[in-house]
This record gives C-alpha cells, sequence and structure tokens, in this order.
C-alpha cells in the first residue's frame, strides 16, 4: 500500500516535471514573453531543475530543500519560500514533516486549501451517500427479491438506465428539466455555489442527485444479484416449506446475507465517485476538491496537484482495506487465521 | 419561410393519439410495478389433470395484460411517425418528418440486418440467440441505430449541413428555423436548431457518433489484446509474475481517471512525445497476441505457420509503423508512413486504451485462474502442449462467454470516457463535433437555451443503454446454454 503510494506520487512527480510543464509554470509566474534562457535561468534559481530524484527526495522530506544562491545573487531555499534571507541553512521541509508545499495559483498553502476544499467535498459526499446507498439497496433488494417479476424488470431497466448514464448527461438533462427557464419548473437551482456557504434542498439536491443516479445502479444491480442469489437457496426454500410468511422469509432470513457483496461494491464505489465529484462540482461550479483537481491539473500547479493526488490515492487505498475488512468480519465464513 | 414545427401536418391526426396513449403508458406502467410489488402474485388452481392455471381476472393479471397493450400501441405509434415522416419530409411531417427522411438511409439497413438476422437466426450462434430475448434485441437495435448512423455520415450521406461551418443569424436558433438566405440545393433548416457558435445541431450530433463509432470499439479492443495478452500469463503461471503485474494494474486502477487524464491529454506533455512512447507500447500487443496465437498452433507444421506468421503479421506490422510514426514528430523512423493519426485522437486514444486495460487484465486473469484447473487443462498439459498453446487455444476460447459480455459494457463505458474527456476540453481539437465537447458547449447557456445541448446528451445516453441492454441480453442468453 505504501509503495503503491510512493509509485503514483512518483508517477505524478514525473508528469509534472516534465520540462515543458515547467516552461508553462515559469510563465505563468513571470510573465510571458520570457526567452528560453529566461525560463531556464527563472526554473534554475528555484531548484526546479535539479534531478528528479531529489526533488522528489526533497518533496517527500526525506533530503534536506534545496538551497540556491541564483544568477541574480540572491539566496532561495525551499523551507524559507518567500523570504529574504542571506544566511543558507539545511532543514528537512517536505510532506513527512508535513509541509505541502505553496500551491502557485491560489497563493496559498496547499495544507490550507486542501483541508477546506474536502470539507467541502464531503459534505457532498455525506448527502450523496446518504441518499444513494439506502435507495440503491431498496431498489435492489425489491427487484431480488421475486426474480423475473413485472416488478424486477421494471427496476431493473430502471437502473441500467441510470449505470447508462454518465454524470454529465444526467447532470445536463435534470439542469434542463428542474431550473431552466425555457421548462418553466425551476424547482431548483442550477448552480451550487451558494451551497457552499449555507446548503439547503433548493440549492444542494441537484448535483448529489446526479452523483447519486450514477453510482446507484450498479449497486441496485449487484444487490439484486445478490438477493437473488440467496432467495433460491435450500435455507430460504425450507423457511418458506415451514410456512414463515414471505415478508418475514425477506427481512429476517434472506437480507443479512444479501448484503455481504453490495458492502464491498459500496466501498469500491469511492473511487469511482472521486470521478463524479469532479464532473459535478465543474457542471454546478462547486468549489470543492474536485474543482480544485481540475484548476491544479490545468494550470500545472505541482505542489497542489500532488497533494490532491495524495489524498485520492490515500482514499482509494483505505477504502480498499476497510472493504476488504469489513468483508470478514460481514461474511462468518472467512477467518482470519 | 415558416420555422417548422415537430410534427407539422402528421401531427393533426396523430398528435391526439399520442396525447392519450404516452400518459396512459406511462400510469400503466407504474401501476404495474406497484401491482407486482403491494399485491400477491395471481391465485393459482389446479387443474384435474394436475397442471396450475392462474384464475383470470383480478388486478394482478389484468394490468400487466392491459400495459402490454397500451406499450404495443406507443411502439405502432412510434413506427407510424416515422414512417409517415420518412414519406411526407420536412415539409409535411415537421421535425420529425425532416429527420426521418434524412436518416432512410439508416432504417432501411437497420430493416435489412434484422430481416437477414431473423432468417438465418438458428445458424448464427451467440448472435442468433440474441434475437430470442427482447432487451437484447432492443439493446443490438440501438447499437446498429448508432453504428449506421456514425457509417453513413462519416461518408456525408446524413448531414444536412457542415458541423464546421456558422452561418450569421443562426446562433441560438430553436429547432426547425429556416435557413437564413439558403441556396435553392441547401437543406432549407436547421432540424434541431442552432448552437451559439450559429452552426447545426443535428449535423453536429451526427458527426459525432463518427468518432464515437470510429474510436470506441477499436480502443477496446485494443485494451482488450492488452488485457489478455498480459492477463493470461499472469493467471495461468501466478507466481512473482502475475504479483507484479498485478501491482502495476492496481497501481493505474488506483489512480484517479481524470487525474490521469489531464496529466497524460494536455499539449505540453503531447510535446514531449509521451503519448506517442506509450502508443509504441501498446500498439505492439495486438502483434504479440497474433504472433504468439498463430506460433503456438502451428508450431509443429513450419511451412503453415510461417504462411500464416508472413499473411497476419506484414499487415499489421505496417499499419503498426504507420500509426506510431508520424512526421516532424518525436517517433519518425519509419520511410513507408502510409496515414498520420492527428496527435489529439492519438492522445485520446491512448489514454483510454491505458485506463481500460488493466481492468481487462484482472478480469482476465481471473477467469484463466479459474480454467487452469479444469479437466480439459489437465488433459492438454498431459498430452504435453505447450503453455501458450493451453493459454490461447484451451482457456481463451472458454472465458469467451464472460469477455463478450464485457467487452459490450465495455465499449459503453469507454465512450463515457470519450465524453468525459470532451466534457473537459482534453485531447480533441474544441470545434470538434464530438458529444462530450458539444454537451460541454451547451451547458454554458442551458438555463436560456435548451437545444444545443439535449441532442448530444439524449444520443451518449441512448448509445451507452443500448450497449448495456445489449450486454444483458447476450449474457441471459450464454447463461442458457
Amino acid at each position: 500500500m505504501l509503495m503503491t503510494a510512493l509509485c503514483l506520487t512518483f508517477i505524478v512527480f514525473f508528469l509534472t516535471n516534465l520540462y515543458p510543464n515547467l516552461e508553462k509554470l515559469a510563465k505563468n509566474q513571470g510573465n510571458f514573453r520570457m526567452s528560453d534562457e529566461e525560463v531556464a535561468t527563472f526554473l534554475e534559481n528555484r531548484g526546479y531543475l535539479q534531478p528528479l530524484p531529489i526533488k522528489y527526495g526533497q518533496w517527500l522530506g526525506v533530503l534536506p530543500g534545496y538551497s540556491i544562491v541564483g544568477t541574480d545573487g540572491k539566496l532561495r531555499e525551499k523551507c524559507r519560500a518567500g523570504e529574504d534571507i542571506t544566511e543558507p541553512q539545511t532543514a528537512f521541509c517536505g510532506v513527512l514533516q508535513g509541509d505541502w508545499g505553496q500551491s502557485t495559483v491560489f497563493k496559498d498553502t496547499v495544507s490550507s486549501i486542501i483541508a477546506t476544499r474536502l470539507g467541502l467535498t464531503g459534505n457532498l459526499m455525506l448527502w450523496v451517500f446518504l441518499l444513494m446507498v439506502p435507495s440503491a439497496l431498496l431498489v435492489g433488494i425489491l427487484a431480488g427479491m421475486r426474480e423475473g417479476s413485472g416488478l424486477d424488470r421494471s427496476l431493473s431497466t430502471f437502473s441500467i438506465t441510470t449505470t447508462a448514464t454518465p454524470e454529465y448527461v444526467s447532470g445536463v438533462i435534470l439542469i434542463a428539466v428542474f431550473s431552466s427557464s425555457a421548462v418553466g419548473l425551476k424547482w431548483f437551482k442550477g448552480t451550487a455555489t451558494s451551497a457552499m456557504e449555507g446548503a439547503n434542498f433548493e440549492n444542494f439536491f441537484l448535483p448529489v442527485l446526479t452523483i447519486a443516479l450514477y453510482g446507484m445502479g450498479y449497486i441496485a444491480r449487484m444487490t439484486r444479484a445478490s438477493m437473488a442469489e440467496v432467495m433460491t437457496a435450500q435455507y430460504i426454500r425450507t423457511a418458506r416449506l415451514k410456512g414463515v410468511s414471505f415478508k418475514n422469509i425477506v427481512v429476517k432470513h434472506a437480507l443479512r446475507n444479501a448484503l455481504i457483496a453490495p458492502f464491498t461494491v459500496i466501498m469500491l464505489q469511492f473511487p469511482w465517485l472521486l470521478n463524479g465529484v469532479v464532473i459535478v462540482e465543474t457542471l454546478f461550479n462547486y468549489k470543492g476538491f474536485g474543482w480544485v483537481l481540475v484548476q491544479a491539473a490545468g494550470n500545472n500547479d505541482i505542489e497542489l496537484l500532488l497533494g490532491v493526488s495524495v489524498v485520492s490515492v490515500v482514499v482509494v487505498l483505505v477504502t480498499q482495506l476497510i472493504s476488504d475488512i469489513g468483508y470478514v468480519y460481514l461474511n462468518p465464513r472467512i477467518k482470519v487465521s | 419561410m415558416e420555422p417548422l414545427s415537430w410534427t407539422g401536418a402528421l401531427g393533426t391526426i396523430l398528435d391526439p393519439i399520442l396525447y392519450i396513449v404516452g400518459p396512459a403508458f406511462l400510469a400503466l406502467l407504474v401501476l404495474r410495478a406497484l401491482v407486482a410489488g403491494v399485491m400477491a402474485a395471481p391465485t393459482m388452481r389446479t387443474n384435474p389433470d394436475g397442471t396450475l392455471s392462474a384464475v383470470s381476472g383480478g388486478l394482478p393479471v389484468l394490468i400487466p395484460r392491459l400495459s402490454n397493450w397500451v406499450s404495443l400501441a406507443l411502439g405502432l405509434l412510434v413506427v407510424a411517425y416515422l414512417l409517415a415522416g420518412a414519406i411526407m419530409g420536412a415539409y409535411g411531417a415537421g421535425i420529425i418528418g425532416g429527420i426521418s427522411q434524412q436518416l432512410v438511409p439508416v432504417w432501411l439497413s437497420l430493416i435489412a440486418l434484422f430481416i437477414a438476422s431473423f432468417t438465418f437466426k438458428r445458424r448464427l450462434g451467440l448472435y442468433g440467440k440474441l434475437f430470442d430475448s427482447t432487451i437484447g434485441m432492443v439493446g443490438f437495435a440501438l447499437v446498429m441505430f448508432w453504428v449506421f448512423t456514425g457509417i453513413y455520415a462519416g461518408l456525408d450521406m446524413l448531414i444536412t449541413h457542415d458541423p464546421l461551418s456558422q452561418v450569421s443569424g443562426m446562433k441560438n436558433k430553436g429547432p426547425g428555423t429556416p435557413l437564413r438566405g439558403a441556396a435553392p440545393e441547401d437543406f432549407q433548416w436547421y432540424l434541431l436548431g442552432g448552437d451559439n457558435l450559429a452552426r447545426d445541431v443535428f449535423s453536429r450530433v451526427l458527426s459525432g457518433s463518427t468518432i464515437v463509432i470510429a474510436i470506441a470499439p477499436l480502443a477496446t479492443l485494443f485494451a482488450f489484446m492488452v488485457g489478455i495478452t498480459l492477463g493470461l500469463p499472469a493467471g495461468y503461471y501466478g507466481g512473482k509474475l502475475d504479483t507484479f503485474l498485478s501491482f502495476l494494474a492496481n497501481l493505474i486502477l488506483a489512480f484517479p481517471v481524470i487525474l490521469l487524464f489531464y496529466l497524460l491529454v494536455t499539449p505540453e506533455i503531447v510535446q514531449t512525445g509521451l503519448p506517442q512512447f506509450m502508443a509504441v507500447v501498446l500498439f505492439f500487443f495486438p502483434l504479440i497476441f497474433f504472433a504468439v496465437l498463430i506460433h503456438s498452433r502451428y508450431r509443429t507444421q513450419p511451412r503453415k505457420n510461417a504462411l500464416w506468421l508472413a499473411l497476419v503479421l506484414t499487415p499489421l506490422f505496417l499499419l503498426y509503423m504507420s500509426a506510431i510514426n508520424g512526421e516532424g514528430t518525436k517517433v519518425n523512423i519509419w520511410p513507408l508512413d502510409f496515414f498520420d493519426i492527428p496527435p489529439g485522437i492519438l492522445v485520446v486514444f491512448v489514454s483510454v486504451v491505458f485506463v481500460n486495460s488493466p481492468t481487462v487484465f484482472r478480469i482476465v486473469r481471473g477467469l484463466a485462474m479459474d480454467i487452469k484447473t479444469r479437466d480439459y487443462v489437465a488433459a492438454a498439459q498431459t498430452r504435453g502442449e505447450r503453455p501458450w498453446y493451453i493459454m490461447l487455444w484451451e482457456i481463451l476460447p472458454n472465458a469467451r462467454g464472460p469477455l463478450i459480455v464485457d467487452f459490450c459494457l465495455r465499449i459503453g463505458y469507454t465512450t463515457i470516457l470519450l465524453g468525459t474527456l470532451g466534457f473537459f476540453g482534453l485531447g480533441l481539437p474544441p470545434e470538434s463535433p464530438d458529444w462530450g465537447s458539444t454537451i460541454n458547449d451547451g451547458r454554458k447557456l442551458l438555463s436560456i437555451y435548451l437545444h444545443p445541448a439535449l441532442p448530444p446528451a439524449f444520443a451518449l445516453l441512448t448509445l451507452v443503454l443500448g450497449l448495456n441492454l445489449l450486454a444483458d441480453g447476450l449474457r441471459e442468453e450464454s447463461l442458457r446454454d
């Protein structure tokens, strides 16, 4: 897991530190009419042209930060960026020391940007899960309890349709129907910008629904499959023959066993939801984590981008771990030896 | 000239029927679901000969029957709209008529395909069995509709205007607006209106389908080649090779897709030639695949082996070199360059293949691990067959069912990914008519003008839905064997 995280951040580091990307960064920060030599000295002075492994080590905090006397005679150090200094000093300042660096787009520290944006996205995800998981399980169980019935067919068609509708399609359709002046319903707001201060039903429901719909179909289909499988099991037949009512069979006997498989699926939905979050936050202009990712990637904001990828990779890996552990607890047949 | 209405003269007869049948259909659908969920299944009666039959009457029997009749009526009504529209054209039958008439080649091809498939249904294996399941047929019809549309639009047959040309005075005009200053030989209307740069929405949606139809299946095929070539040995041998390859696959899978796209598809990265080097690696897998496939089969017959290898690998190699080689780019080593892939398309293609192949790898690996314990594999091992023969000629054919189903689903997923790329304006040029870019253009004015954003959205939705339904039908039919 640690290995995966290290490899992934190194890949991001490598891709963002390719020379054309650095050139773009230099021109964004300095000015757009710099000549090639000026770009090279600009980058040289700020430590961007050191060998890649050394730069990566500095970012990680296992190597001391650079301390370079620039061609303009000024001393610059990674650990005291932006300060006017004359005495060189050796210091470690990387992710391991808790210093995530400085964003070049937002002119703020990466850790504070990520903290605030992650909070906003956390709020969004919370509501998505509150909406998505219960309704998906309900749809799946209702469809799976009588396989092949009319209810099953209509609910299955519904869940196939939602899995076939990516967020940028369902979002556009939902905005068109519920918030445009052309249709005239205007029940909800087409942007969620105001939801960043105070989220209410009117400005927050559409983005939540858009993400939830796409993820819902998949969970519902998994639940349906596992429910249908459980309903054909021997012990259910026994219960039926004993004369237990259908309602009791579903609620008391089948439900718990049918929920093992969907649990794993729900946990593995996290990485997919991250995609949805990026699309929906762009579509509804909700300035959360996904929006930051787009801004950082679009402007090659190296340290912010690295911070974003570390966070998302950690989220993915932790959910994988939780899903493995949870699976063991839910399923009595698997024992940790 | 008058703007077109949606249904024109046809509407005076058919519209009132639609207003009755449509709501009735929806109401019955909801009612049917409710009845099936709330009320018990129809009570059974035991006949004297020991068989069961439902007691007739009662809501649980009546409503599904009624609902079936109404949906049949609705289906007939839609066919009537399209058929009459195709005959009467835009003058008689409004926008629906105009669209239906433009699409006549597609309708004819669809009808021909379905008649042919029905006639030879029993001789066509799994494909023929697809026509036993309604869901599969609906999915197949939707997919083939877009495939034919994509092909014919690519041949310049269906589109009414150039998808890139702008006509002054047509900016954001609604559906059915007559073209300002149209010459007599021009098509007289913008059937689905004009977008914010005064281009024809209808033609752009159709041209967008060409891009999707060209890229999505091919990219999925490449992803499958990569996934199969790596997944089979990983699953069959296991051990260190498996650990290493699985680690790589999980590495790519743990990456958020959009971050990966942003890192790979920006113009700065294209400048470094990185996507081209990835293409060099990824496009090489089909060659390995076919070489091993043929060699493992005809290893003991050297003449046949050499013949087949030469026949298959020579054209593939030429295609490969032409695909990766580009004048004035980082990879420029081969003199016989037949065609150049536009750099935008190449980057999009490579990144989509790159994102898809780890999932295919995991599926193939799982299947191989399952199948290698079967008796016929043990038999082949006892016969002394080589490992690659067992993998490609014993395991792979027996894994085809799940792989075909996943192939359909994955084309749909690739379509969604292409749309995502377009939506973020990555890769393809900004004026490109692909659906993702068009949706992104249209969404900015969505609160006032709906017509530029909705048609591509529905196009993408129907194609992906069709692929999902098709996969579902295939799965059902292949399980039935």
